[in-house]
């Protein structure tokens, strides 16, 4: 057993870590740093300057663009990414819909769609939870029905992450109401987001940010050729997707960065007693707890990625790196809304507040934490991988 | 970067999990605890003729291992059967020799360790200490061309059935200064030693050590005069990572036990392992468990390979927060999903509980090395 990293895969890492440096506009990575909302051409600029590199789509194939790395590789080009301060990849394309299209695909869509994906000429999101289907996903009543060389879709999708920028959703719908089992009568669905009947509305969450939608879907036509594997066999392309690229779900790298971050800021903020947050015993014990948290973490992230490697892919027991590493990320931006005290009060100052004393940042950290309160509910709620686990893994 | 153990740690591992499974069942180890010694001499006998005793020693002394990785699977085996007999003791004491004692001192007691005639225990802590390696309250004084000692010595693990302790006693220096401290060799029959052995709450023995004026000769000091602590804090950091290893095994044992019982226990006309807030229970023990075992892998690892021992330290202060949390998670929960069965002695899993709350202790408890962690980070 050896836990440090091969010559090779620490030559890898410092490659990375050079380049980024390089290439990491600054101005993103400030951005990032103090916790800004990022714009859709600053996530597309990110993605292509990747792209140029050859290094946007670390999972995918070379045949069709990926840099051919293994599964270290991209756990350390993952984490290095988060630990620099990079914009995140939005999933929805690289991670989601492309290896869906490379197994699923006809070769036209694979010609069509994959390209643009990768050079991040089009912006994808996810139609799948419904007002009525939330973790009971199979529940779905968004309908499509079958019209000469169309499906007619009605219906409504909810959570739709950043659809007011996408150019294209992915869905699934309802092609058959009547199966006995209801996940037979469900299809997958590629929608230009430009058709006539679309309508997104904005869910505005409780920090104030526009990060999700509601799309209406009111007598869209949709030609046939979008429809992804065969009709009513939608539920086995969920399942798929699913079961994909859930290694990186622990976001050690980005918590890592944050925890410097934290620990940044306990040095410098005044706790009660004329010392910094960094001397309060009670304050510093959370810290430390959840350092040590991440730590095993990581360790467990790459144990699962050891036998991966090994050619025992790990099974449903993967579902407690996005329990932990999401404990980890609201506990860290919690402590940093309380590192600043009574100055966590003011909420996201800007320019226009003028002379007021607290700095932006600061006036960040306490909508943040209430951001993140989401990653414990999004991608399977918390409560939802349990379920996982004790089904699959537990054999409960 | 690999998870994998080499082939030799691996079937050492194998082996002495097939001897516990056949010797050291539930049944089997109810007899050792209700005897007086509360120690099995077979067990013992094993340990030597399996190589077990020589695997906490480099070949340069004699053994065949001498890493916190080559000895892990072990102390996880020795933690799911629950074994009461001292291996870590004598580990951490007969390492000390090997460190630093002369090439007559190690001749001693080395080959004796290895072949399972000798038997050693650390005996360091204090009442008044706590968890503080610098607390040393006992003194020793130079007598003629030897030494004599006086003090007392506190819940010294393994002592019951020791033949050989390392005992610290302050040669100069304030009761809780790093300078000073020395280690003596001292013979468990030694004349003027006062041994008192007790049960403690995980079924095995301590002893309380008493002395006044005991006197020892010139080859009892074991390394330079005044300069222990460094041994002392290299010693309790490697006993660490075999803890956190221990804890592990004991944890995954208490978890497949509440596991299986969740799963045949009917309440209700169904399994009550049917029930979501159990399962969900279930699930974080479960996430414990590996969380721990991954921090297993990492302070062993980081042990046999940190040249700064302060870095050292702070892993092994983490390894100690994370094993004490899970201890207390898995004990604490194990019980009560077991409910009232779980609170007798007939079951093994309050067996579990019983030893995972001594080791949550044992080397210092969370906050101590909260403290600790928190000053080798700065």
């Amino acid at each position: 057993m050896d836990l440090n990293y091969t010559p090779e895969e620490l030559a890898f890492r410092d490659e990375v870590r050079a380049w980024l440096r390089e290439n990491l506009p600054a101005e993103l990575r400030a951005k990032v740093d103090s916790y800004q909302e990022l714009s859709r051409d600053e996530l597309l600029r990110w993605q292509k300057i990747l792209a140029a590199k050859g290094w946007a789509a670390p999972a995918w194939p070379e045949e069709w663009g990926g840099p051919g790395w293994n599964a270290t590789q991209r756990y350390i080009f993952e984490e290095e990414c988060g630990f620099a301060g990079a914009p995140p990849l939005l999933p929805f394309g690289l991670s989601m819909c492309a290896p869906v299209l490379m197994k699923f695909g006809t070769p036209e869509q694979k010609q069509r769609f994959l390209p643009r994906i990768l050079n991040a000429e089009d912006f994808w999101c996810q139609g799948y939870s419904e007002p009525g289907s939330g973790s009971d996903l199979a529940s779905l009543k968004t309908r499509a029905v079958r019209d000469g060389d169309h499906y007619v879709v009605n219906g409504q999708k909810i959570w739709t992450t950043l659809a007011q920028h996408a150019d294209w959703i992915f869905c699934l719908v309802r092609t058959d109401p009547n199966t006995p089992i209801r996940q037979e009568g469900i299809s997958f669905l590629l929608i230009d987001m430009k058709t006539p009947g679309i309508t997104v509305r904005p869910l505005i969450l409780m920090d104030g940010g526009h990060e999700v939608n509601e799309v209406f879907f009111d007598d869209v036509r949709v030609p046939v050729e979008n429809l992804v594997h065969e009709e009513g066999k939608g539920w086995t392309v969920a399942k798929f997707l699913l079961g994909h690229e859930r290694l990186n779900t622990g976001r050690v790298g980005i918590s890592k960065r944050e925890l410097a971050h934290l620990k940044e800021m306990a040095a410098e903020r005044p706790d009660n007693q004329g010392g910094t947050m960094m001397e309060d015993v009670r304050f510093r014990d959370r810290m430390s707890r959840l350092e040590i948290e991440l730590m095993a973490l990581e360790i467990t992230n790459l144990r699962f990625l050891d036998q991966m490697r090994g050619g025992r892919p790990p099974g449903a027991e993967v579902s407690m790196l996005k329990i932990r590493g999401t404990e980890i990320q609201q506990g860290l931006t919690e402590l940093m809304m309380q590192a600043a005290g009574n100055q966590a009060a003011a909420f996201k100052i800007t320019q226009d507040d003028g002379a007021a004393q607290i700095d932006p940042l600061t006036s960040r950290l306490a909508a943040r934490y209430a951001n993140f309160r989401k990653t414990s509910i999004y991608a399977g709620s918390n409560e939802i991988q349990r379920n996982i686990i004790a089904k699959a893994t537990l054999g409960l | 970067m690999n998870f994998e153990l080499d082939q030799d740690q691996q079937m050492l591992a194998d082996s002495v999990r097939r001897y516990l499974a056949d010797n050291y069942d539930f049944e089997s180890r109810k007899k050792i605890i209700a005897s007086p010694e509360g120690f099995n001499e077979q067990t013992w006998a094993a340990f030597a003729e399996t190589g077990l005793l020589g695997l906490a020693f480099s070949e340069e002394h004699g053994g065949f291992g001498g890493t916190a990785v080559g000895m892990m699977s072990v102390m996880e085996a020795l933690g799911e059967f629950l074994v009461v007999e001292p291996f870590l003791p004598t580990v951490l004491a007969s390492r000390l020799v090997a460190k630093l004692g002369s090439g007559e001192q190690r001749d001693a007691l080395i080959p004796g360790v290895i072949g399972g005639e000798i038997k050693m225990a650390l005996a360091h802590s204090e009442g008044p200490a706590r968890f503080n390696t610098a607390y040393v309250g006992a003194r020793a004084e130079r007598s003629g061309n030897g030494w004599k000692l006086s003090g007392a010595k506190q819940v010294v693990y393994g002592g019951a059935v020791a033949d050989r302790f390392i005992v610290s006693a302050r040669t100069s220096g304030d009761t809780t200064g790093t300078e000073g401290i020395s280690l003596f060799l001292v013979d468990a029959n030694a004349a003027g030693l006062k041994r008192t052995a007790y049960r403690t709450l995980d079924n095995q023995r301590a002893v309380d050590l008493a002395f006044d004026g005991l006197e020892l000769g010139a080859d009892a000091l074991l390394g330079a005069e005044g300069g222990g602590f460094a041994a002392l804090e290299e010693a309790i950091d490697f006993g660490i990572a075999m803890l956190c290893a221990e804890a592990s095994g004991a944890v995954r044992s208490a978890n497949d036990d509440t596991l299986e019982y969740i799963k045949t226990r009917k309440q209700f006309g169904q399994p009550i392992g049917s029930f979501q807030a159990l399962q969900h229970r279930m699930v974080d023990m479960f996430v414990t468990q590996e969380q721990l075992k991954s921090m297993q892998y990492l302070v062993c690892s980081r042990i046999d390979t940190a040249t700064d021992p302060r870095e050292r330290s702070r892993i092994a202060s983490a390894a100690k927060i994370k094993t004490a949390d899970s201890c207390r998670h898995i004990s604490q929960e194990s019980v009560q999903l077991h409910g009232g069965m779980g609170m007798t002695e007939e079951l093994k899993v309050s067996h579990t509980f019983r030893r995972l709350t001594i080791i949550s202790q044992q080397l210092g408890d969370a906050d101590y090395h909260l403290q600790r962690f928190a000053q080798l980070s700065s």
